[in-house]
């Protein structure tokens, strides 16, 4: 199951360190991503999963460590130098991020337009197979305010793909979808990752779905990886966060109370 | 950002923000010129959209000059020099102002709360992420589009103004046609229009580099797009006096 080859990794964190406003976010953080696997990122709200991709697109510089995307530096590159490495990278935004002035083709053949200069019939062809791939070929000519969440976000995933990429980024691709649209979602995340093979990270934290797929899976806690491995793996893990986490228990390490003064003493007190 | 109060501070820090933007915008124009399918949507957006409420304005404008004008210049017994004087306050300083003021009402806040939701629902990030410049693609083509607008849509209004003017004057308060138009023929001259020109063109890129930096930096939420596109239009009507007001001092001194 697993494709990994040892020394073949997309993406390595090594000892990241990240802080803003004073908060730490990232504190030792070490990951790494095989070529052609399917890594979930997972963790609480609040855990960094989000500023984990902008560390990763470039977005924002770690304090210290090292995080190589292809073996390069984000963080050390110039703004030419950034652009040319994002275009090896597919993104899916959680909610599309579709432009609201193009309709539905028109967003698909965005990057195409903006990076080549393909005939006009061989930019239709390209994007009609994209759009087919995700199953909405025929929505082709319809505006992104008459979608569904769902069919957004296959619109923004053939997108993502459209320039074909190495490295596909999922950033909460589940939230907020129905069962129906989730199972499209899931299958369409396996198929295009093994078809096309390219090498997926989804970020999320719905344990169950993407357990169902994923290959190797990050548990996010405290600025660091708490538990890495398969599915399974992580569900044998016995550190109280992980087991927390898995399970879906309201009170825990992540603790249930905002830290509060004492109930008693506050109820008691006169105003 | 600082807490404690120091407006003059804040101020100038702010405009240091907007100049370096300035300057961004600026770079991207040209390339931005490749795209004029783009080019020519914004200034439909901006122009053709601002045009009914610019020619209703103006018409109005151009009826109250009339009135007012005929009032005063009556008291002198030159009510004939009507034309001059609606024409010449039109086309150096009413025409641009209050075209401006409009343009900030209406094309300004549409940029600024469309620009700021592109933000607030992650579709500048996700330019950025597909190694597209927003700047060059939303912000360019926005900047310019309301820069070409606008002198434009204050030609109009100019036009309008003086149509509206000649209905009140000639058509109600019975001045004469011929001394009307050929009093303003020989009185307006080629100046008066450049300094009109002139300060359409410095309106709309004030107008324009307001709405779009406002939009591209609203805070990623409802309300922050709402106070956005507020400020657009508190800003731009102070930019647009305020330059009136240096521009008129200059063209009247030189």
């Amino acid at each position: 199951m697993d494709p990994m080859t040892p020394g073949e990794s997309v993406v390595e964190v090594r000892d990241l360190r990240y802080t803003i406003n004073g908060r730490t976010i990232f504190d030792g953080l070490n990951l790494s991503v095989a070529r052609g696997a399917i890594t979930a990122v997972m963790g609480p709200s609040g855990t960094g999963k989000t500023t984990l991709l902008r560390l990763l697109m470039g977005a924002v510089r770690p304090d210290s460590g090292v995080l190589t995307l292809f073996g390069k530096q984000p963080a050390r590159l110039n703004r030419i130098g950034l652009y040319a490495l994002r275009r090896r990278v597919g993104m899916l935004f959680q909610n599309g991020a579709l432009m609201s002035d193009l309709n539905v083709f028109e967003n698909v053949a965005f990057p195409l337009r903006a990076h080549t200069r393909l005939p006009e019939p061989l930019l239709r062809r390209l994007v009609l197979m994209k759009l087919q791939a995700v199953g909405l070929r025929g929505a082709a000519e319809l505006d992104t305010s008459a979608l569904s969440g769902g069919m957004a976000r296959r619109v923004a995933l053939a997108r993502a793909i459209v320039m074909d990429p190495e490295l596909l980024i999922y950033d909460e691709p589940f939230v907020g979808l129905d069962p129906i649209s989730l199972g499209v979602i899931l299958r369409l995340i396996q198929t295009l990752n093994a078809t096309l093979g390219i090498t997926s990270i989804v970020v999320t934290h719905d344990v169950e779905e993407i357990s169902r797929i994923a290959h190797r899976s990050y548990l996010l806690a405290n600025g660091k990886a708490a538990a890495a491995g398969s599915p399974a793996e992580l569900r044998a893990t016995a550190a109280p966060v992980v087991r927390q986490f898995m399970s879906g228990l309201p009170d825990g390490p992540v603790p249930f109370h905002v830290p509060a003064p004492d109930y008693r003493e506050q109820l008691m007190r006169d105003p | 950002m600082s807490v404690h109060f120091d407006p003059l501070g804040n101020a100038l820090a702010k405009a240091g923000r907007v100049g370096l933007f300035f300057v961004r915008v600026l770079g991207q124009c040209l390339p931005a010129l490749n795209y004029p399918r783009l080019l020519i949507a914004q200034i439909f957006n901006a122009g053709a959209r601002s045009l009914i409420i610019i020619m209703l304005c103006g018409l109005f404008v151009g009826m109250v000059l009339a009135l007012q004008g005929y009032d005063l210049l009556q008291r002198f017994g030159s009510e004939s020099a009507l034309g001059v004087a609606a024409a010449l306050g039109l086309v150096r300083e009413l025409g641009p102002v209050i075209t401006a003021l409009l343009f900030a009402g209406r094309a300004g806040t549409s940029l600024a709360s469309e620009i700021g939701l592109m933000r607030a629902t992650d579709q500048l990030t996700a330019m950025e992420m597909m190694a597209v410049d927003p700047v060059r693609r939303v912000a360019a083509p926005r900047f310019l589009g309301g820069i070409i607008a606008m002198p434009l849509l204050t030609a109009i209004f100019d036009v309008i103004g003086i149509f509206g003017a000649q209905l009140i004057g000639v058509g109600l308060l019975h001045v004469e046609s011929g001394s009307f138009w050929s009093q303003m023929q020989s009185a307006v001259q080629t100046r008066d229009i450049k300094e009109g020109l002139v300060k359409s063109l410095v309106f709309g890129v004030a107008c324009s580099l307001v709405a779009v930096y406002e939009g591209f930096h609203a805070e990623p939420t409802a309300e922050g797009v709402g106070l956005a596109t507020t400020r657009t239009v508190v800003i731009s009507a102070v930019l647009t006096l305020l330059f009136d007001y240096l521009l008129t001092a200059a063209f009247l001194n030189s």
